[in-house]
């Protein structure tokens, strides 16, 4: 009695996922509680893919055996999940308390604006994504902006389009 | 065990009892919300809360367990204003519309707002933006009204195993819904309406099809017929403020009668006439098995549970073999309806429209199945909830407690005790039981008053088994043969025994699932809310009614001895075939 529609679902998934993950997934499942693994499973999908696809979500909830609605409720309940591919560049803005008060919410009033995008998408042309951090711990830098490894510090709304212009910021090509 | 104060009044109890399970022992009522008995006690509503001495911060008494000395008091001026602030709290995103919502006068938020005495809601914000998802045929939901209580999350994902419901997202925008708030029919939802039975709000319900009803009745070319589940008769005077476990089978004839139904007839007729179809397939396996050592597929499942149905065709596509082929009571009856009543009345199969009222969700969602057309028409055009049945009566402004106790219409609303106990879990099996075993051995079911007693009650996964000796010539192959039987309810036991069967741990010859706990009488679609207890009243009544006619064993249904005379032929017979038994198939799930 083998259940053909399920395994035909589950070597989807598994062509799906990177070889590693599947394993992962393997070894969770020999562990005593493999539904608890969840969340170390998404984090490392999003490690390879750079975000969570709603195929590799259905690809975990078939492999690992949990209601499609569970993975995704768990992958959105936690920011550090993101569901859209993310930018070649990631653009990380200091919202902590420091920051805040020294400006940093015009910071990203503006370079929202300037990348016609919100936090946590990523613009038109595929260079950049924003996401916010909380305190980076360099609060005497505040506000402090992370572009990928790079740190500026004591970023002005008017040092954006500069800045970005570092990685190839092209003001129509990141609205269109 | 810990010996605590409550209110003054001190109570021992044992260790790890909740405070409010505590004070219900001393009488003392803690105002819940998220809160299901044995089900679901996770503190997200925080209405329960109470003050214990020494303690910085309320508890939430749901599920703060009880320690020796505690020193609680529920009703301080701190748990009142604590209590009003949450439930504002709640009216103020709560998109209700109480006036035209679906659960007026039914709702437990509104109750809630009513006993804590609240008068007007100090906090204005942003209402939860209205969510309508109309995608199934039986479950609606509208996530505007949805407080994220996540009772209905606990029963689809422990009670049922289907996990379709689960929070999405996160604080105010919290959506309780399928993967990323999708419809419904997105995934594997097996329509079985659990979550409407539990929520306390009106943020999921049935589909209403009343409307559709009304128009047909108003219709002077279409003759409509209606048929009746064997578990509403238990539970359709609770509408109408009776007593749960009231048995109303003669007033809601009479109710049926006045809206304007040109004949009324009994779902137990065709539940009758499933056992003579699903026993004799049984007998036929078991032949097969037995006498004639082929590779059949045992144990036979029954098929009467549309819940159970998808499930099966969504999780267990390769055990799809181990269904029974007959149709449910509901399409029998409506495959019926429009050839053999048809025909004694002269009618033609498009003229006549077949409602059923159902204790279920699933009921719509199987009525909508595309195959189920074997008349040549839609078999059964409309099914309804009890609920919505109980609702058409009031709009008629019937007295429904006044009404005289009236009797079934004849050709299909004759049925035997046997039909009646359908409503219960372990009453499909008992009632097969009665039947099969009378057909080998000629002889009645030898347990007391025609009951198995293993197979009754609220447990989730029952067995029992009984030695064949005696038997007819016919069936002498069958002699020493123990038969073994198994009935589970709820689709998480469905699935324990289920897996078992599959790994060869348990074996069994028939074995009877029903969607949801306790059988039909917990359907999704019954008078809310539905608790163990009321369950359990229910159960009783449905076994009052059995015990109370004459005629307890399907296979003496005159009715039904008429219809095989006269229409059918023979059981599993040719005419059967084509309006009695169906296939399945696998589903997608994702």
């Amino acid at each position: 009695m083998k259940n053909e529609l399920l395994q035909k679902e589950i070597d989807k998934a598994m062509a799906l996922l990177p070889e590693p993950v599947v394993r992962y997934i393997q070894d969770c499942a020999k562990k005593k509680n493999p539904n608890s693994h969840l969340i170390s499973v998404l984090h490392k999908v999003q490690e390879h893919f750079g975000f969570l696809a709603r195929e590799h979500m259905d690809a975990v909830s078939v492999l690992m055996q949990i209601p499609a609605a569970k993975v995704t409720g768990v992958a959105s309940f936690y920011h550090f999940f993101n569901f859209t591919p993310r930018g070649k560049h990631r653009v990380s803005l200091c919202m902590g308390t420091a920051c805040f008060v020294k400006g940093a919410g015009k910071v990203l009033d503006k370079l929202q604006d300037l990348l016609g995008i919100k936090v946590g998408e990523t613009s038109a042309d595929g260079l950049f994504s924003i996401d916010v951090a909380r305190c980076v711990g360099a609060c005497a830098l505040a506000p402090v902006m992370i572009v990928d490894e790079k740190v500026y510090a004591g970023v002005k709304p008017d040092q954006l389009v500069k800045i970005l212009g570092e990685y190839g910021f092209n003001p129509k090509k990141a609205k269109k | 065990m810990p010996k605590v104060t409550i209110d003054g009044t001190s109570v021992e109890v044992p260790e790890g009892t909740s405070i409010l399970n505590a004070a219900k022992l001393v009488g003392v009522r803690i105002p819940t919300l998220c809160h299901m008995e044995d089900i679901h006690a996770i503190g997200a509503c925080r209405v329960c809360v109470v003050e214990v001495e020494g303690a910085k911060t309320l508890a939430a008494s749901c599920v703060m367990p009880v320690f020796d000395g505690m020193k609680i008091s529920t009703h301080t001026k701190r748990v009142r204003e604590a209590r009003r602030t949450v439930v504002e709290l709640l009216l103020s995103e709560h998109n209700g519309d109480c006036q035209v919502c679906d659960r007026n006068n039914d709702c437990e938020l509104q109750a809630l707002a009513h006993e804590l005495d609240i008068k007007s809601i100090r906090f204005e914000g942003v209402k939860t933006a209205a969510g309508l998802d109309t995608s199934t045929p039986g479950v609606v939901r509208d996530n505007g009204k949805c407080i994220k209580c996540r009772r209905c999350v606990a029963v689809c994902g422990q009670i049922q195993s289907v996990g379709a419901l689960f929070p999405q997202f996160r604080g105010f925008k919290t959506v309780i819904g399928p993967a990323f708030g999708a419809d419904l029919e997105t995934v594997a939802c097996v329509q079985c309406g659990q979550c409407a039975a539990v929520c306390p709000v009106g943020a999921i319900s049935e589909k209403s099809h009343i409307s559709e009803v009304w128009k047909a009745l108003d219709d002077k070319s279409k003759t409509v017929v209606v048929q009746v589940a064997p578990a509403v008769r238990a539970s359709l005077g609770e509408c109408f403020g009776m007593e749960p476990g009231t048995l109303v089978t003669g007033k809601m004839v009479a109710a049926l009668r006045r809206l304007g139904f040109s004949a009324v007839f009994d779902t137990n007729f065709t539940a009758d006439l499933t056992i003579i179809e699903e026993g004799h397939e049984l007998l036929h396996r078991l032949t097969l098995a037995v006498k004639d050592k082929k590779p059949v597929a045992l144990p036979q499942f029954t098929s009467c549970s549309p819940g159970w149905i998808r499930y099966m065709e969504y999780f267990y596509p390769e055990m799809l073999p181990y269904l029974s082929s007959c149709k449910s009571p509901q399409q029998m009856f409506g495959a019926l309806a429009k050839t053999y009543w048809a025909g004694k009345v002269g009618k033609k199969a498009e003229d006549i429209v077949v409602v059923s009222v159902m204790p279920c969700h699933a009921k719509k969602s199987e009525s909508e199945r595309p195959e189920m057309n074997d008349s040549g028409v839609r078999d059964v055009d409309v099914a309804l909830t009890t609920r919505e049945l109980g609702r058409m009566i009031k709009e008629a402004g019937i007295d429904f407690t006044m009404l005289p106790e009236e009797g079934m219409d004849s050709l299909m609303g004759a049925s035997t005790g046997a039909a009646d106990i359908f409503a219960n879990s372990g009453g499909v099996m008992e009632a097969a039981l009665r039947t099969v075993w009378e057909v080998v051995t000629g002889r009645e079911l030898p347990f007391l008053n025609l009951h198995v007693p293993p197979l009754m009650g609220l447990s989730g996964i029952k067995q029992a088994e009984a030695t064949l000796t005696g038997t007819l010539p016919a069936w002498s192959f069958l002699e020493g043969v123990t038969v073994k039987v198994a009935v589970a309810s709820s689709l998480s036991n469905a699935k324990v025994l289920v897996d078992k069967i599959k790994t060869g741990e348990v074996s069994y010859h028939f074995v009877e699932i029903m969607t949801c706990p306790g059988g039909c009488i917990g359907g999704g679609g019954q008078p809310r809310k539905t608790t163990n207890e009321i369950r359990q009243k229910r159960i009783n009544a449905i076994y009052r009614e059995d015990e109370g006619k004459k005629l307890r064993k399907s296979h003496e249904n005159p009715e039904v001895l008429k219809i095989y005379a006269e229409f059918l032929g023979e059981p599993l017979g040719k005419v059967s075939h084509h309006l009695l038994h169906t296939e399945y198939g696998a589903r997608q799930r994702v």
